[in-house]
């Protein structure tokens, strides 16, 4: 069993480490420890603010009595329909977050998201086709169509910038991503089109967001999400050993395919379901896991929770930010995510070196 | 032959529609006589659009090409790097917040163009551009700027399907002779101006060293050749959105028909307008419901691009 030999070996070397160099491990652990705390407080913050503030903002009084399951106020009703709405974007967050570095592990590829890389505008292809042409209605039906539709652009958009000599570079994937997405969301507008009765579809696969979701709307998707967080999380080591190059890990024993086909699975089961429910959300997947990796370093078994923490964090303070920017009206909260995040794709790109791009 | 195609094709769009018209008509019309049935169906209705279309997409190919040329990449069209997305982002914007008509949208789209494409270039200026770090980052604010599109036609007090089609994919349902004039005027002028520096832009593919030893003044050709272009694009897409596809198609499908070494400006023209003309009849009358021309040109465009990508894997080209 190579790895294990590799384990050991680690593990042999890292006792016989000088004290500097456990210092240096200690200071790691705890900056993680911090940086969990700090997240986790984030988020607390988030979903307070997401709860409190709107159209209507609403006191302390009102939301512990809402809670606790009165709706006597327009406080307590407000504070009721922002409940789900605050749990779905906690949730879309995560989900994205890690299914994010997912891809960016899979991929070897930092500039790896699931709306940049087309998966999103396959789901919404699938579920728009879906509810014209074979009217599904329930939201059971929505998720399989969209985890279908995800899971087959993300295979062709790697699939074809991966074929031919040098593999998948940034710029490829970028490229095929951006193709991909033109023409299915051509297709998109397409199918919907011709069909008044639901023409208002194509505005809401424009723009993703999480505003007037509902626990029946979410329900469905739980259970989805979880085997997703189980095996991206199961497929963390996977990913630690595809990052040291195919050849590395095939060496020490990984086998490379059943991976990235264990990633690849991850990833589409959590944005499928959430793409299918809110929208296109972009960005989310990029920019979490590389704040991410500066609080948990880059080992992928800290790297994913962390991310699904982030992304969590992020996407609640976007759609409360939406709320706020916009009021008495709202931003949907897709549009604050490019927002926060096309800055930090363009600042990745300009920090690389252009050989590796 | 490209121009007798595209004759062809203006000519058959004329005829063609959902009644038919035979030619000794549509050109008894033209002539300006009145034939009761066909006067208004030719005049108001598909020359105002087929010669927008053509307009539209003379000025996208000639916009494609030139930066395609200037960047020595197939890639670098502006539709592909966002600046026609900005265009049609400032035209949204004059239209829905500064509630301006006419000529001043143009204004605003040109002005947000030249803004993105400057934007752009700052932003992937570190000791130097280099190709691939520019067409990321164009993409990159494309996403962006699509979402603001996105945004402020949601708020848009009269929301409708058709309108927001033509800001997101480009169409030209609607099209006004009146509309056609100043594009007109955009394209003599900045065509004209593109056309004058047509050697500088040839001696340029082979290299800025290379051009600048044989006497090409870099600076100014390239600030002449991007104001130019983004002018063109941003003229075109105040009229009609940024229709997908045809700046970055136009050249290299010029490039294959003419063959290594000649000219590409006036044939990539030609088949930009070509594109659009028979890209919008389909979309209105081939296909089981009327689409809008981008639409047609999104789903086209994209396998050419992802051959692109195919090829380049194989060749190891300059991606």
């Amino acid at each position: 069993m190579p790895t294990c030999s590799l384990k050991l070996h680690v593990s042999n070397r890292s006792t016989a480490f000088t004290g500097s160099a456990v210092a240096a491990l200690k200071q790691h652990a705890a900056r993680r420890m911090a940086g969990g705390a700090v997240l986790l407080g984030l988020l607390g913050l988030a979903a307070m603010l997401s709860v409190a503030l709107g159209a209507r903002n609403v006191g302390w009084a009102e939301i512990t009595a809402a809670l606790s399951g009165q709706v006597d106020t327009m406080g307590d009703a407000a504070v009721a329909s922002r409940l789900p709405r605050t749990l779905l974007a906690m949730l879309a967050g995560a989900a994205l977050g890690v299914s994010g570095g997912v891809m960016q592990g899979l991929t070897r590829n930092p500039l790896a998201d699931p709306g940049l890389l087309g998966v999103n505008a396959g789901a919404a292809l699938a579920v728009v086709i879906g509810i014209a042409w074979f009217g599904i209605a329930e939201t059971q039906r929505y998720i399989w169509t969209a985890i279908a539709g995800a899971a087959v652009a993300a295979c062709a958009v790697y699939a074809i910038a991966s074929l031919g000599r040098g593999g998948a570079t940034p710029l490829r994937l970028a490229l095929a991503g951006a193709a991909i997405t033109a023409a299915l969301s051509s297709l998109t507008t397409a199918v919907v089109l011709p069909r008044g009765d639901i023409g208002g579809l194509v505005q809401s696969w424009m723009v993703g967001g999480v505003g007037g979701a509902t626990y029946d709307q979410l329900l469905p998707v739980l259970p989805f999400l979880a085997a997703g967080f189980i095996i991206s999380l199961l497929a963390a080591r996977k990913l630690n050993m595809l990052a040291l190059g195919d050849d590395t890990a095939a060496g020490l024993g990984e086998k490379v395919a059943v991976a990235r086909a264990m990633s690849a699975v991850g990833a589409v089961l959590l944005c499928g379901p959430i793409t299918a429910v809110c929208g296109p959300i972009g960005f989310v997947g990029l920019v979490v896991p590389h704040a991410c990796r500066l609080l948990a370093g880059s080992d992928y078994r800290w790297l994913l929770p962390f991310s699904a923490l982030g992304g969590a964090v992020l996407l609640t303070f976007s759609d409360v930010a939406g709320r706020m920017v916009a009021h008495p009206a709202e931003l949907d909260v897709g549009i604050v995510t490019a927002f926060v995040g096309a800055p930090v794709f363009i600042w990745i790109v300009r920090n690389r070196k252009v050989g590796s791009l | 032959m490209l121009m007798a195609c595209l004759m062809a094709g203006v000519v058959l769009t004329l005829m063609l529609g959902q009644s038919f018209t035979p030619l000794t008509t549509v050109l008894r019309v033209l002539g300006g006589a009145d034939v009761p049935g066909a006067t208004f169906t030719v005049r108001e209705l598909r020359l105002p659009r087929a010669v927008v279309c053509v307009l539209v997409g003379a000025s996208f190919g000639l916009g494609g090409i030139a930066f395609q040329t200037l960047l020595r990449n197939p890639l670098a069209s502006p539709d592909i790097i966002g600046i026609s997305t900005g265009a049609s982002t400032g035209a949204v914007f004059a239209i829905v917040v500064l509630s301006l008509s006419g000529p001043a949208v143009s204004l605003v789209a040109i002005g947000a163009g030249l803004g993105v494409a400057l934007l752009i270039y700052t932003l992937s200026w570190r000791q130097g551009v280099t190709g691939a770090r520019l067409i990321l980052i164009g993409i990159g604010l494309a996403a962006m700027l699509q979402s603001v599109t996105a945004y402020l036609l949601m708020r848009a007090p009269s929301w409708t399907l058709q309108e927001a089609l033509r800001w997101i994919t480009g169409s030209v349902n609607g099209a006004q002779l009146d509309q056609a004039l100043p594009l007109f005027i955009a394209l003599l002028l900045f065509g004209g101006l593109l056309f004058s520096r047509r050697q500088d832009l040839e001696t340029l593919r082979m290299g800025d060293d290379l051009a600048a030893g044989l006497g090409v003044r870099l600076g100014v050709t390239r600030a002449v050749v991007v104001i130019t272009a983004v002018a063109l694009v941003s003229f075109a897409t105040a009229v009609s959105g940024p229709i997908a596809f045809v700046a970055f198609l136009s050249g290299p499908i010029a490039a294959r028909l003419m063959g290594r070494g000649a000219s590409l400006l006036v044939p990539s023209a030609l088949v930009g307008a070509l594109l659009v003309l028979l890209g919008d009849y389909a979309g209105q009358f081939l296909l089981p419901a009327r689409y809008p021309v981008g639409i047609v040109t999104g789903v086209l465009g994209a396998p050419y691009l992802l051959y692109l990508i195919l090829r380049d894997n194989k060749t190891r080209g300059t991606l």
